[in-house]
This record gives C-alpha cells, structure tokens and sequence, in this order.
C-alpha cells in the first residue's frame, strides 16, 4: 500500500513540471526523434531532483556501510526473483533453450544458491539473461514508439512503458502478499541498483553538453541492444570526403548518394559476431 | 664494422618507441596490450588511490591513447555535418572533443576495484581492415559487462575509432546531443559549446535549457 506514492503530492508534481514545461524551453530547436522532448525533459528534472533529495543520499549510505559479500548476496537475491519472469520471457519469445535455462537457474540458485543469495547457476555455465515484456514485444513485432521520461521510472520507450505495470506483476518482489516485507525489498532493491550506479555519476554528469540528450541516446541505444540480445548492426558512416572541406555544401545530390554509399561499404554487421553463443577465454 | 653499427640500429629501433613495435601487432593482441598497460597503470598509481587521476591520465594519455583515431572518432560523433565542416573547425572539433572525452572518463579511472577482462576469440578474415574486439569486464558480485574495441587498419597500425560499452557506442552516442548543438548555433555553435564545457569545471546550473 505504501509503495503507491500519495495521489496529491504527485498532482502537484504534474502541475509544477507543467509550468516548469510551459516557462522553460523556449530558445530549444525541437528534436524530430523526440517528439515529448518537453514533457520528457520537465519530468526528467523532477526526476533528478528525486534522485539528488533521496535515492542518492540513501544509496550512498548503504555503499558506505554495506560490506561487499552482503552487497554481491542483495544483487544475486533480486536477480534471483527475476529470472522466472525472464525465462518466462524468453518462452513467449521462442527462445525455449535460453527459457530452460533461466528456470533451472531460479532452481539452482534458489536451492543450493540459499535462496538465491548465491549464484552458484553461473558458475555451473548458465549464464544470467535480460528480458522483459517490453523485448517480448519488440519480437512480435510491436515499433518501440515515442522516447517517455515517466516520473519515478525514468525513461522508457512508449512500448515498454505500457506493458511497465504487467512487468510489474512479473517481478516477483511485487506479488509479495505481506506489505512490510514488500515494501523492505522494493527499497531495498531500489536503493542497491543506485548504490551500483554511484561511480558513474561524476561521468555522466560531465560527459555531454546536454546531460537529458545524452541520456536518451544511451537509453534507446542500449535498449536496442537489449532487444536484438546484444547485436544490433552499429554502422559506421564515412563523413569524411576529405580534402573537398566545405565545397562538399555545394556537391549534387548524386555526390551526396555516392558519399552514402561508399560509407555503407563499412558496415559492421555486428549481426553476425554472435555474442551470446561465443564462450569466453578468460586470460 | 658497419654491419655491427646497422645491427645496433636495427635493435634499437625494435626496442624503440611504442608506436614502433606495436604497430605490427593484430588488432586483439593491441587491445590486450593497451588495457594489460591501463590495468597496470590503475594498480601502481599512487596518486589515484587517493582520488588524484593527474599523474595516471597523463600515463594513459602518452600509452594508449596514441592508438585511438580521434580524427575518425570526431568525425562520427559529429556526423553528417563533418563534410560542411572547414578543415580549421574540424580540427578545433577534434581537439575540444579529446579533451571533453579524457575529462570526463578520467572520473572514471578511480572506479577501479580489481576488475578483469575476459577476450572473446577473435573474428576476422585475413583481409578484414574494420575488426571489432570484444571483451568482458568482470566485476566481483556483478554481471559481466561487455566491452567492445572497434578498430580499423591504417597506416600507422590499427586503431581503435570506437568503443562499445554494454551495447551503446560511445562515439555515435554524441550524435543526437552534437546535432542538437549544430541545429541551434551551426559548426561554430558546437565548437563554442565544447570549448566552454571544457574551461568550466563547475557544473552548469540545473536546468540549462
């Protein structure tokens, strides 16, 4: 019950990113690929301001008083609950082996893992996956819509941002019937995710002009990745014509077809370096 | 006489500068040499115990770095907009972008906490001249993450022009934010906003919209 956040401070909430939305903005040239920028970027302070006021503060302190071992025993837990739902995933997606083997693993490492603070299935060669309903749906087929910034969640594509509350339910933490041990596991899940996150605060703080752009870029990015389980084709494009310098503003449109062209010849099928069947040769 | 003078030249050269020796190597062995050489810079530094990265990115910078195309790495991040770029702006692009992109990873120098890397087999074809290294870092109680080294042939040996972390390129991930730059304030525009970025060492104010 508690974790619903209070309707009317989030009303207020609405209302202010709204002004904040209809004050600000004003001199920004309007990004095609992102068609809520303003809603998206008003959402995506409030959410900062969340993060700055609480999450981080708490996350820094469970970073400060949390000896590694508990640390890597949290993570193998909440992961541990996630592996039905993502096995789950992987059936309705057709990947029935990686399916097996996410469920032999929540077996694995929820009997001789203690319930699941150990992740002993990685060791034995099962290796952990990453799916959810928003994937599932991608393979069907469903476009991935309009980049959102929801408040609390932060951002998601609109497809998955639909299906958030079903992956909810997915999750095991949330079927918990008994609300105090639900609401200890949500925050605590919360605030160990973030405490993983801690180092690279610094980073994306200073690695761009324009921290929410950056963001969404490295979010729908990886999000893609995620989708295409690890491969989606990278291209990489010559810009160069070099020594034709700024003339190239004035070249015909052919030239400009047969600059695309040759940047083509340097696909990176990325398709085809198979990530997940490949075994690692440690060093 | 002279033969032993040549010889002595020759040794020379083969112990010679970095560049040298390294530019023979196959795009993997590079890339395990350059991160065994950033590994072992992030062991043996004193200062960065400390939270001090002075002293370990100017190592990384004389080692490694060397081997990084930031020609080519501009030139993607930048996009389709290079080619209207004159050859003065591009090279103010290339070296506020350098500078941008040491900045803010050297933040992440004093991250490390015994990390190691695992190298997948390598694919490539004899006349490959764009390779893509992968790698897994591993960290205790965490999933693997996925490191990926995109190289390609030159002259000088192979360089790396872009790296992959977890799925997203790090490189063509400035494209939207440098396009947005461009839209508003042309070449020059996005110039101005990485040189500012990189005088300012204070955060900009929340909001900077």
């Amino acid at each position: 019950m508690t974790t619903r956040f209070p309707r009317p401070s989030f009303a207020v909430t609405v209302l202010a990113c709204l002004a904040l939305v209809l004050g600000g903005c004003a001199t920004r040239v309007p990004n095609p690929d992102d068609p809520l920028e303003r809603l998206n970027r008003a959402m995506f302070s409030f959410n900062e301001g969340v993060d700055k006021a609480v999450l981080r503060p708490a996350a820094q302190v469970y970073d400060t008083v949390t000896p590694q071992p508990v640390r890597t025993g949290v993570g193998n837990f909440f992961s541990n609950l996630g592996d039905l739902w993502i096995g789950f995933n992987n059936m309705l997606q057709g990947k029935f082996g990686d399916g097996f083997s996410d469920w032999m693993r929540f077996g694995l490492n929820s009997t001789f893992g203690i319930v699941g603070l150990l992740d002993v299935a990685t060791e034995a060669g099962l290796p952990k996956n990453d799916e959810d309903l928003g994937q599932t749906l991608a393979v069907w087929g469903v476009g991935e819509g309009a980049f959102v910034v929801l408040p609390f969640f932060g951002p998601r594509t609109l497809r998955d941002a639909a299906v958030l509350p079903v992956d909810m339910k997915g999750d095991q933490v949330w079927t918990v019937d008994h609300v105090a041990t639900r609401n200890t596991f949500t925050a605590l899940r919360l605030v160990h995710n973030r405490a993983n996150l801690l180092g690279l605060d610094k980073t994306f703080d200073e690695a761009s002009l324009d921290k929410y752009a950056f963001m969404r870029d490295f979010y729908l990015q990886q999000r893609r990745y995620k989708v295409h389980d690890g491969a989606p084709p990278i291209e990489y494009e010559d810009f160069n014509g070099d020594g034709l310098g700024p003339q190239t503003g004035n070249a015909s449109a052919a030239d400009r077809v047969a600059h695309a062209a040759l940047g083509r010849l340097e696909l990176i099928d990325a398709a085809e370096v198979d990530h997940a069947s490949k075994p690692l040769v440690s060093r | 006489m002279k033969a032993i003078l040549v010889g002595l030249c020759a040794l020379m050269l083969s112990f010679g500068p970095a560049g040298a020796a390294t530019s023979e190597l196959a795009p993997d062995e590079l890339v395990r040499r350059l991160s065994d050489e950033v590994l072992e810079i992030l062991r043996s530094d004193e200062g960065l115990r400390n939270g001090d990265t002075t002293r370990a990115v100017e190592r990384i910078e004389e080692v490694v770095l060397p081997h990084f195309n930031f020609r080519r790495m501009t030139m993607l991040a930048v996009g389709r907009d290079w080619r209207e770029a004159t050859p003065e702006q591009r090279q103010r692009l290339m070296d506020a972008f350098y500078s941008m992109l040491v900045r803010t990873y050297s933040n992440a120098l004093t991250q490390y906490r015994d990390q190691t890397i695992a190298f997948r087999p390598l694919r490539m074809s004899p006349g490959d001249t764009t390779v893509r290294v992968q790698t897994a870092v591993h960290q205790p109680g965490a999933q693997p993450v996925s490191v990926d080294y995109v190289l390609e042939k030159t002259e000088r040996g192979w360089m790396v022009f872009d790296v992959v972390v977890a799925g997203v390129s790090l490189v063509t991930n400035y494209r939207g934010t440098f396009a947005q730059e461009i839209r508003a304030g042309g070449i020059d525009g996005l110039i101005r906003a990485l040189e500012t970025r990189g005088s300012d060492l204070v955060p900009p104010p929340a909001g900077q919209s």
